[in-house]
């Protein structure tokens, strides 16, 4: 991942660079234009979109985008360590967040290892220019935890593949541009032997994107059906029936998260928003002396330090080799734990003014709202339960859970009514 | 503990790591059940003050020296073998106040016999009453729980109010000094409430400047908690150890603890509060270790953070094992005992959430 060395700036002047560049070219952070699953109007969300690739393209101008990717994709062949100081400069300021998870990690990251070389050479740059983002097609409303049992099939046509099914829970998909797709390629061999991945554009004849409407209005995730769509063998990413092996890459990628070296993510500093907004919400709420909300507002705090302090141990373990890969297991856990009882602080903290609320309430307002939402960082992106069994049968050593499904052809399955 | 320690650290840890096992094996601390030998304990803590325990927070010049150049790093990697080992001895309160001694440059011969491990000093966390009377102090007080006041010749006595901290060293046998052993849940450590009754100690008394001593005294408060983090989280990391063989050890209905996914996902979360207590007590360590903008609020997270969560892991460690759990005859008691202790020490958890919360209010003040 690194250039060769006599070319690579040493972490201090770069920081130095990329702060004195930072300072000059950023705003501060702007979380109306962050990636959230809000319920915003739809203006609103391409206006955040827009932001993000004008940001992403500025922040490519500068050498400050795709520090560890290599040179000859669009990179600037750094280290993780470049990566780590650009995130910390960059606490406070605005950052291109709907190009990170899943545009650049997981989906750039597979591209990277797995891609032909046409593919990395056409859509890496173009996505830290800021003119592709990817989502990923990966669950189907038949399961989203049993990632190896997708039933959206890929049939060979020459030199093309026809794909039909359904995908679900693709963040963004009707504003995003390309997708990441895991299909099955035979039905015949055990689940995992059969898939294959495939890139394509979301927006063509035979993929229709639905967005789906969430418990807070939001309105970010979407299903699309896929009739017939016709993808070039070019597009393949990885072996035919290989596309576990890829798939398991994408969901190690996935929980690295933004501890991905590949991801630009400023670090909750001091004066991050999150810990401000609290203090925001006891105010307008009424409760900023209350003993009781102040112990939650240091609650919330600790549990970002912690989940910060974690991330750096988990990645620098990685790194070294003290931990093996699957140790991000150990991060999610406590990174969805750190969610969950964030936004019941919140909920908390605003006392009644998450039953009822009205314009003047300022940061106390919509909490109620916001808390309906509260499972989902346990739930999108593989669940907490997932996560705790990876972590007790990976890290752990701890037997597997029995399934039905090993070593028989997929079409023997037993599987459920799909939806 | 930092999961990379450089081979000078790991030579370190290691030597520790025998001298505990073999003079502190669980077996013998089982057998002492909480009543150590005062002459047998002095004799243990001298050795390993030879092995460098006390060293790591003085200055070389003031006959000190750390082994990687982060000395408190360095020492959290000795407090976690204590931890890991429910081992006795005054770790906490003679780093701390070794590191008073070496910053002040105050009472260099007492710093000597800290070194050296032949005295042991306690050091009080609250306040007592200190007024001037000529050129004397005289304090009046009390304080509890203290470490080691029953084993030290010295006492590291902070006092005054807020806006004007005062810290003296007064000897441990001076007329009106109270030392009443208190009963502790820890088999190895020994906590005391302290008595001053018009002790009357000299000007040369005085550690720091009088009146001055508010900025030192947040920095050994500083040091206590992360070397008590540090502490706590060897003492997780052996509870949860033994739990995790026994969960592969012990069957039922035909099958393994460990292939029961209700158990799976209690000992998923164990495992994610253990590595999660590892890592704020390194980045604590870390910042109080450089004097970091930072240490404050770092140090009462890693203490909130371990000393809840900490209990936590040890009562689900119990639960995993059993009844056997709630036992004498099994040493897992050793570990959460010490847990237990240290949890409440220093200020409790809550207090240091109600800490952190002052200071996120105070930056959204200023920025």
């Amino acid at each position: 991942m690194t250039g060769t060395a006599d070319d690579v700036e040493d972490v201090e002047s770069f920081r130095l660079r990329a702060r004195e560049w930072i300072r000059a070219n950023l705003s501060p952070a702007s979380p109306e234009n962050e990636s959230g699953l809000r319920a915003v109007p739809a203006e609103v969300e391409l206006a955040g979109v827009a932001h993000d690739r004008a940001v992403q393209r500025k922040l490519h101008e500068a050498g400050l985008n795709g520090l560890v990717i290599p040179r000859e994709y669009g990179g600037q062949g750094l280290s993780p360590a470049h990566q780590r100081a650009l995130n910390e400069e960059l606490s406070g300021y605005e950052w291109p967040s709907r190009f990170q998870v899943p545009t650049i990690s997981p989906c750039g990251a597979v591209l990277l290892e797995f891609g032909s070389q046409e593919l990395k050479q056409r859509h890496i740059p173009a996505i830290l220019r800021g003119e592709e983002i990817f989502m990923q097609f990966m669950s189907e409303p038949s399961g989203g935890s049993d990632l190896a049992g997708v039933l959206t099939t890929a049939v060979r046509d020459g030199d093309e593949w026809v794909l039909n099914g359904s995908k679900v829970w693709t963040t963004g998909a009707w504003w995003a541009d390309w997708a990441i797709c895991l299909a099955r390629t035979d039905w015949d061999v055990p689940k995992h032997q059969g898939l294959t991945v495939f890139a394509l554009p979301i927006h063509q004849p035979g993929i229709e994107v639905r967005q789906i409407e969430m418990l807070n209005g939001a309105r970010d995730f979407c299903q699309e059906y896929l009739t017939d769509v016709r993808v070039p063998d070019s597009h393949r990413i990885g072996e035919v029936n290989g596309g576990w092996t890829v798939a398991t890459r994408l969901l190690f990628h996935e929980r690295m998260m933004h501890n991905s070296p590949y991801v630009t993510s400023p670090v909750s500093g001091p004066r991050a928003t999150g810990e401000s907004a609290l203090v925001q919400v006891a105010r307008d709420a009424g409760r900023l002396s209350d003993p009781i909300a102040r112990n939650l507002i240091g609650e919330a705090r600790m549990l970002d330090l912690v989940t910060d302090a974690l991330q750096r141990r988990v990645a620098g373990g990685v790194r070294s080799g003290a931990l093996t890969a699957d140790s991000a297991a150990v991060g999610r856990v406590l990174l969805i734990s750190k969610s969950l009882r964030a936004t019941q602080i919140r909920y908390e903290i605003a006392g009644d003014y998450a039953a009822a609320w009205g314009t003047g309430d300022g940061a106390a307002a919509g909490i109620g709202e916001g808390f309906l939402m509260r499972q989902g960082s346990a739930i999108g992106g593989g669940t907490i339960e997932m996560a705790r069994n990876v972590l007790a049968e990976r890290v752990l050593g701890m037997p597997r859970e029995q399934t039905a499904d090993r070593g028989i052809p997929f079409r023997d399955v037993p599987r459920g009514a799909t939806r | 503990m930092l999961l990379d320690l450089i081979p000078d650290q790991e030579f370190f840890r290691d030597t520790t790591a025998k001298f505990l096992e073999d003079q502190v094996p669980a077996r013998l601390l089982q057998q002492m059940a909480g009543t150590i030998p005062a002459d047998w304990e002095a004799g243990y803590w001298r050795r390993g003050a030879e092995l460098g325990w006390t060293s790591l927070l003085v200055s070389e010049e003031a006959g000190g020296g750390s082994v990687s150049g982060q000395g408190l790093a360095d020492l959290c990697v000795i407090a976690h073998e204590f931890g890991r080992h429910a081992a006795p001895g005054p770790l906490l309160p003679a780093n701390v106040v070794a590191a008073a001694l070496s910053d002040t440059g105050a009472h260099r011969a007492v710093l000597e016999e800290l070194l050296a491990g032949t005295a042991a000093a306690a050091w009080t966390s609250s306040a007592v009453d200190i007024r001037a009377d000529g050129s004397d102090l005289v304090l009046n007080g009390a304080a509890r729980p203290v470490e080691a006041a029953d084993q030290a010749r010295y006492l590291l006595v902070t006092g005054g109010t807020d806006g004007a901290l005062t810290q003296v060293l007064v000897p441990a046998d001076a007329p009106g000094v109270t030392v009443t052993p208190l009963r502790t849940a820890d088999y190895s450590r020994h906590y005391s409430a302290v008595g001053f009754s018009d002790v009357r100690v000299a000007a040369e008394s005085v550690v720091g400047t009088p009146g001055r001593a508010a900025e030192q005294a947040e920095r050994q408060l500083q040091l206590a908690l992360v070397i008590a983090a540090a502490e706590t989280v060897g003492a997780m990391q052996a509870g949860f150890d033994m739990t995790l063989a026994w969960a592969f050890d012990r069957y039922s209905f035909g099958r393994p603890l460990a292939s029961y996914q209700a158990l799976k996902h209690r000992f998923a979360d164990m495992k994610t509060w253990l590595e999660a207590s590892h890592a704020i007590t390194d980045a604590a360590a870390a910042a109080v270790g450089k004097h970091s903008e930072r240490s404050a609020e770092l140090a009462s997270a890693a203490k909130a953070y371990v000393g809840q969560y900490g209990p936590e892991l040890m009562q689900d460690c119990v639960q995993m094992h059993g009844g056997i759990g709630l036992t004498r005859e099994h040493d897992l008691h050793l570990y959460l005992r010490r847990v237990t202790t240290n949890a409440m020490l220093y200020g409790t958890p809550a207090d240091h959430r109600l800490r952190i919360a002052d200071l996120v209010e105070q930056r959204g003040e200023l920025s």
